[in-house]
């Protein structure tokens, strides 16, 4: 296994997923739609005179981009399964972790976009200040959203061939997405009550070492879930 | 078949012992002080638990060997082994909150450990609905071994992540480094409750995995008889 040649093939499958995705963008518009109307109705599931904005808004960030993101990967592997493209993909004389890359990247892409939506979405809505945190809030983020798609990629690569498979893959997923969802909210409570740095460093690592175990096992399970 | 009739007598002496350690626990071991006879549910609560975590590391371990080897056997082991988890984690989250009314005071708290049981749980369940969605054997096989392989990693995540919350659950008080702080006849019954924990479980999983042998073989000879 070549690193830099896995990583180009990686690209090559990401910049197809996210050029057919550009050429329709159709899942990222409702994607974001769909981030929009959580924030609305977050916005009438709750008492504003009880709870502060900015007490809230993490619970509020981390939920909407946890939906956002089991949507958006149910799509990554869906994508393959019109005209048996999976199979095409899979005959291609390329490393299957190198799929998996791709697919990980091109999802990351894509909740990157809704993210990026919904960020500026929560600063407009719940009058959250943003801004001057919005250096480590992105790095957060970013740290969070990689770990729980690289396990969500991997899900969505089984659950897509399965019975239920919209269902299926939130029942799977969202126990993993717990510990770093829990984690993220945690430290964006911190970040936004300007607290810190130092108090949020401890979660940034357990969320890069969450990430680090999942992406690797993700890339060594993977031909294990599409082995014919 | 031999197998089936080996895991039941397993699990009828298993009962049948369980029946005796509830005997010896209620009359035979002495009345904790502070918790009174709340505290009895103690033997039941932590072999069951012990159980529950033990069985998710061993679907672990198995769905890794299965990957390597593709031996059917560790398959089913790992189907037994998480059907049989799931069980105990239903035990563990019923008589938790039977404990915890008259000493907590309520059923339920989001409490360290309590969080990662109900995560324990929910992993075995999502794990045996996967089996159940996919109806191809092999795939299925497949499947199952990466997400217990998954779930063996989260193990030690979850732990991580709910023991940041402060604690209201008693500190283990019999593995723990040094002595065990309990009185040498609680400790009796709960050995031996572990014991038998230990057997059921074992009579549990021969029991199921001879019933997958079973449908399996039947599932074989149905294609068989169809072509």
């Amino acid at each position: 296994m070549q690193s830099p040649k896995l990583l180009r093939h990686a690209w090559t499958v990401a910049s197809k997923d996210l050029l057919v995705e550009f050429r329709s963008r159709t899942a990222i518009l409702s994607a974001a739609v769909f981030v929009v109307l959580v924030l609305v109705v977050f916005n009438f599931g709750r008492d504003p005179t009880a709870v502060s904005n900015v007490d809230l808004a993490p619970s509020i960030l981390w939920v909407t981009f946890t939906f956002a993101a089991i949507l958006a990967m149910n799509r990554a592997f869906q994508l393959e399964l019109e005209n048996q493209a999976l199979d095409g993909l899979l005959l291609a004389p390329i490393e299957r972790s190198s799929i998996y890359l791709g697919k990980l990247i091109a999802n990351l892409v894509f909740v990157a976009g809704v993210e990026l939506i919904g960020v500026p979405l929560l600063a407009l809505f719940f009058n959250v200040r943003v801004l001057p945190y919005l250096g480590p809030l992105l790095a957060l983020i970013a740290l969070a959203t990689i770990g729980f798609v690289a396990v969500g990629t991997l899900f969505s690569a089984m659950t897509t061939r399965t019975r239920f498979a919209e269902l299926l893959l939130p029942v799977l997923l969202l126990p993993f997405m717990i510990p770093p969802l829990s984690w993220a909210v945690l430290a964006t409570g911190r970040l936004l009550a300007g607290r810190p740095l130092s108090e949020i460093v401890g979660w940034l690592n357990m969320l890069a070492v969450y990430d680090i175990v999942f992406v690797t096992l993700a890339v060594f399970l993977f031909p294990a879930t599409v082995n014919e | 078949m031999r197998m089936l009739q080996v895991g039941r007598w397993l699990t009828a002496i298993g009962l049948v012992l369980l029946a005796g350690v509830y005997v010896r626990a209620l009359s035979y071991t002495p009345v904790e002080q502070t918790q009174g006879l709340a505290q009895k549910i103690f033997y039941l609560h932590v072999p069951a638990a012990i159980w529950a975590e033990t069985a998710m590391i061993l679907v672990g371990l198995a769905s890794v060997f299965y990957l390597f080897t593709k031996d059917p056997r560790l398959d089913r082991f790992a189907a037994a082994s998480a059907e049989v988890g799931t069980i105990f984690c239903v035990i563990v989250l019923t008589t938790g909150p039977i404990w915890g009314k008259p000493i907590w005071g309520t059923w339920w708290t989001w409490d360290a450990r309590l969080t990662f049981t109900l995560f324990l749980f929910l992993l075995y369940v999502g794990y045996l609905l996967l089996r159940g969605a996919v109806p191809d054997p092999a795939m299925r096989a497949r499947y199952a071994a990466v997400l217990g392989i998954c779930g063996m990693c989260e193990v030690p995540f979850i732990h991580l992540s709910v023991y940041m919350f402060p604690t209201l659950h008693p500190m283990p008080i019999v593995l723990q480094p040094g002595r065990p702080k309990l009185p040498g006849s609680m400790l009796t019954t709960w050995l031996l409750s572990l014991g038998v924990f230990t057997l059921l479980y074992v009579g549990f999983v021969v029991q199921r995995y001879a019933l997958s042998y079973l449908r399996e073989q039947l599932e074989a000879a149905g294609e068989v008889g169809h072509a």
